[in-house]
Parts: structure tokens; C-alpha cells; sequence
């Protein structure tokens, strides 16, 4: 694509002048609320980058204390508390909820963790241990309310990213393919618009000389009546015939069609 | 944007884990386990006898299934089908890759981390505080 010396295929009017120009400004105020849009993106993407990398170094943490945690509830409780754990699964207690967010016009999904029904695991560590499954179990459910903070910001991550290119690639496309070519069609348009401006005043310049000339060479045919009508006049005012005026006046004028002889 | 990917919001999603025994049991306890009609569970155990074929069925019917919003993943389990992690690219479900007990967390494995690294490079966020 040669982007200079592209222009829109129209027709040079006065018309498609104003439509190109009411093209081009919305193209221009387009590409300025993108860039503010992108803007706004880049903001927040930074933010949240920022919050990953905080939140997954936490996570270490918190996953080495959830696990330490486990292994004193086996300790105390027995290793076949895992048995009775898994047998005891039946739904899902702690569940995630979704809503949307809006930044910018781009819908970022938030997570967030909720508790539904009472667990089932209430009776586990009965016989020894449960104060410490009891704790095992807080320390996972903080590790969940980590990761489940983790996940909305990592999925607000992907979607800003994705948003990010799309409303860049748009910017780049209105600055560097659609503004120059609408100002090339502009540019186009005036030039052909001035040059038939000066056809016309050329042809008009032309028409009125053509018009002069014509004057001139009619008033000098009815100057030349005038005066033949005079010396007519004279002559028969004198009684002379027309014949004999015409032969005394006018040496010069040798013929005349009147006269048979 | 014809490609934006539709964000559900429903009301209530589940979380899916793929890792070691002990990690899958602790969040059992926390009372993420669920199990539907078909005796299906939304958690693989993964041990010495698990091959990787079952941990790419199971991480392919995490990431498909509607209902799962977050998919925690071991990152030795990860790094097993990295190949799969790296590819995925949807927003939702989300795949977090967790440490596990016994093996240490090394961020420079991380997808995410690693295309976080990817755009930042130098002085980045995420570079001057390994």
C-alpha cells in the first residue's frame, strides 16, 4: 500500500470538498478519543502488572503456609484424614461468583469467592486433631481468597492485553491510512475545483473580447450608413440626380450594383 | 472487536484443580470439591502413576466445561503440559499455576509471568524483584 499517493476514487465537487472534510474531522476526532482510550488502557494495564507480580509473590507465602498447615493436621489427625476428606466431597461449598467491570469501554470479568451451604466437613478430626484441621482448613480457604484475587487479575490481564492491540492497531490505521488519504482526496478536489476556476475565466475573458469586437465593427456599419444617407440627402436637396451625385462624391466608390448601365 | 470473548456473568461458578495429592486435599477441606451426577470430580489427583495423557484430557475438559470459572493448576503439573498452558489463551476459565509442597515455585515458568517479563523488559515490574 503506498500510502501517499492513495486517494479516494470521487468526484471533484464543491460537494464531496464539504464531505471529505466532515470525514476528516470525525476521522481526526475519532483518532483523538482512541488514543485517550488507549491511554486509559495502558493505565490500568500497568496497574494490575504491577499487582500480579505482588500478588503471585504473596502466594508463595501463603500456599507454603496453607501446606505447613496440612501437614500438622496429618501430624495430629492421622494420615487418613485425606480418605475421609475425599469421601466426603459432594458439592462445592465455596464457589466463585463473576461480574463484570468496565474500564473504558473494555468489560473486565471480577472474580470473588462465596461460601455456599455449610461445609461438609465439620465432623473431620472428630476422634484427634481437629482443632488443627480446623485451622488447615482457614489456611486454604485464604489461599482460595488469594487465588481467586489472583485469577481476576490475571483474566483482566489477558483481556486488557487483547483490548490494548485492538484499540492500538485502530489508532495506527486512522493516523496512518485514513487521515492522509482523506487529506490527499481534499487536496485533490481543491486542485481540480482551481483549475476549472480558471477554464472559466479564461472562457469568460475570451467571450467578452469576442463581444467588443463585435460592437466596434457595428457602429462602424452604421457609422458608414449614416453618412452614405447624408450625401443622398445633400444630393437631392440640390436637385442633382443620384446618379450624377454619385459620380461628382465618390471617385473612390467605383461600382455600385443599382446601376445597370 | 469480532473476536471478544463473551463474559459470563453467572451467578455461581466452581474452581477445578489439577496438582499433587496433598495440595488437592487441603482444598478439598477449604470445600472446593465438587462432584456431579455422573461421579465426576473437578479436581485430578495427580501422582507417580498418572500419565500425561489423562492430565491433558483432564486439562482440556477443565478449560471447555462452562461452569468452572478458575483452573488451579501445579506448576510441575504445568510444566508437564506446558505446551497446552502456553496455547490456551482464553480469559475464561482462568488457569492459575499454584507451587506445590514439593516442588519450589520458579516464576520464569509461569506463562503469565513469563509474557508479563515479555513486555517489560528491563526495568520491569516484574524483573527487579526476583
Amino acid at each position: 500500500m503506498s500510502g501517499q499517493s492513495q486517494r479516494l476514487t470521487v468526484v471533484p465537487t464543491v460537494t464531496m470538498l464539504g464531505v471529505m472534510k466532515a470525514r476528516l474531522v470525525g476521522a481526526t476526532r475519532g483518532h483523538a478519543l482512541l488514543k485517550k482510550k488507549s491511554d486509559a488502557l495502558t493505565v490500568q494495564f500497568r496497574q494490575i502488572l504491577k499487582k500480579i507480580v505482588s500478588t503471585k509473590e504473596s502466594m508463595g507465602d501463603v500456599m507454603k503456609t496453607s501446606s505447613f498447615a496440612l501437614t500438622e493436621a496429618k501430624y495430629v489427625a492421622g494420615e487418613n484424614i485425606k480418605h475421609i476428606v475425599r469421601e466426603n466431597v459432594q458439592t462445592a461449598s465455596l464457589k466463585v461468583r463473576s461480574r463484570q467491570e468496565n474500564i473504558a469501554g473494555v468489560k473486565l470479568p471480577k472474580f470473588e469467592y462465596f461460601m455456599d451451604g455449610e461445609t461438609k466437613n465439620a465432623l473431620t478430626g472428630l476422634a484427634r486433631g481437629g482443632q488443627q484441621v480446623q485451622a488447615c482448613r482457614a489456611a486454604y480457604v485464604k489461599a482460595i481468597e488469594l487465588l481467586v484475587e489472583l485469577a481476576t487479575l490475571q483474566t483482566s490481564f489477558l483481556t486488557l492485553d487483547e483490548a490494548i492491540k485492538t484499540t492500538n492497531r485502530r489508532v495506527n490505521a486512522l493516523e496512518s491510512v485514513v487521515k492522509p488519504r482523506l487529506e490527499n482526496t481534499i487536496m485533490y478536489i481543491k486542485g481540480e475545483l482551481d483549475e476549472l476556476e480558471r477554464e472559466d475565466f479564461f472562457r469568460l475573458k475570451k467571450i467578452q473580447g469576442y463581444k467588443r469586437r463585435e460592437v466596434e465593427r457595428q457602429r462602424e456599419a452604421s457609422k458608414a450608413y449614416a453618412e452614405e444617407k447624408l450625401a443622398e440627402d445633400m444630393s437631392l436637396q440640390r436637385g442633382v440626380s443620384i446618379n450624377a451625385a454619385h459620380n461628382m462624391l465618390s471617385q473612390a466608390m467605383h461600382k455600385d450594383e443599382d446601376i445597370i448601365f | 472487536m469480532a473476536n471478544k470473548p463473551q463474559i459470563r456473568t453467572n451467578s455461581s461458578a466452581i474452581m477445578a484443580m489439577i496438582a499433587d495429592e496433598d495440595t488437592i486435599t487441603g482444598f478439598l477441606l477449604a470445600g472446593v470439591g465438587n462432584v456431579d451426577l455422573r461421579r465426576k470430580t473437578n479436581y485430578l489427583i495427580v501422582d507417580s502413576k498418572t500419565t500425561v495423557k489423562q492430565i491433558e484430557e483432564a486439562f482440556k475438559e477443565f478449560t471447555s466445561r462452562e461452569d468452572i470459572a478458575i483452573v488451579l493448576i501445579s506448576q510441575y503439573v504445568a510444566n508437564m503440559i506446558r505446551f497446552l498452558v502456553d496455547s490456551y489463551n482464553k480469559p475464561i476459565p482462568a488457569i492459575l499455576e499454584i507451587p506445590s509442597k514439593d516442588h519450589p515455585y520458579d516464576p520464569a515458568h509461569d506463562s503469565v509471568l513469563s509474557r508479563v517479563k515479555y513486555l517489560f523488559s528491563a526495568e520491569s515490574v516484574a524483573g527487579d524483584r526476583r
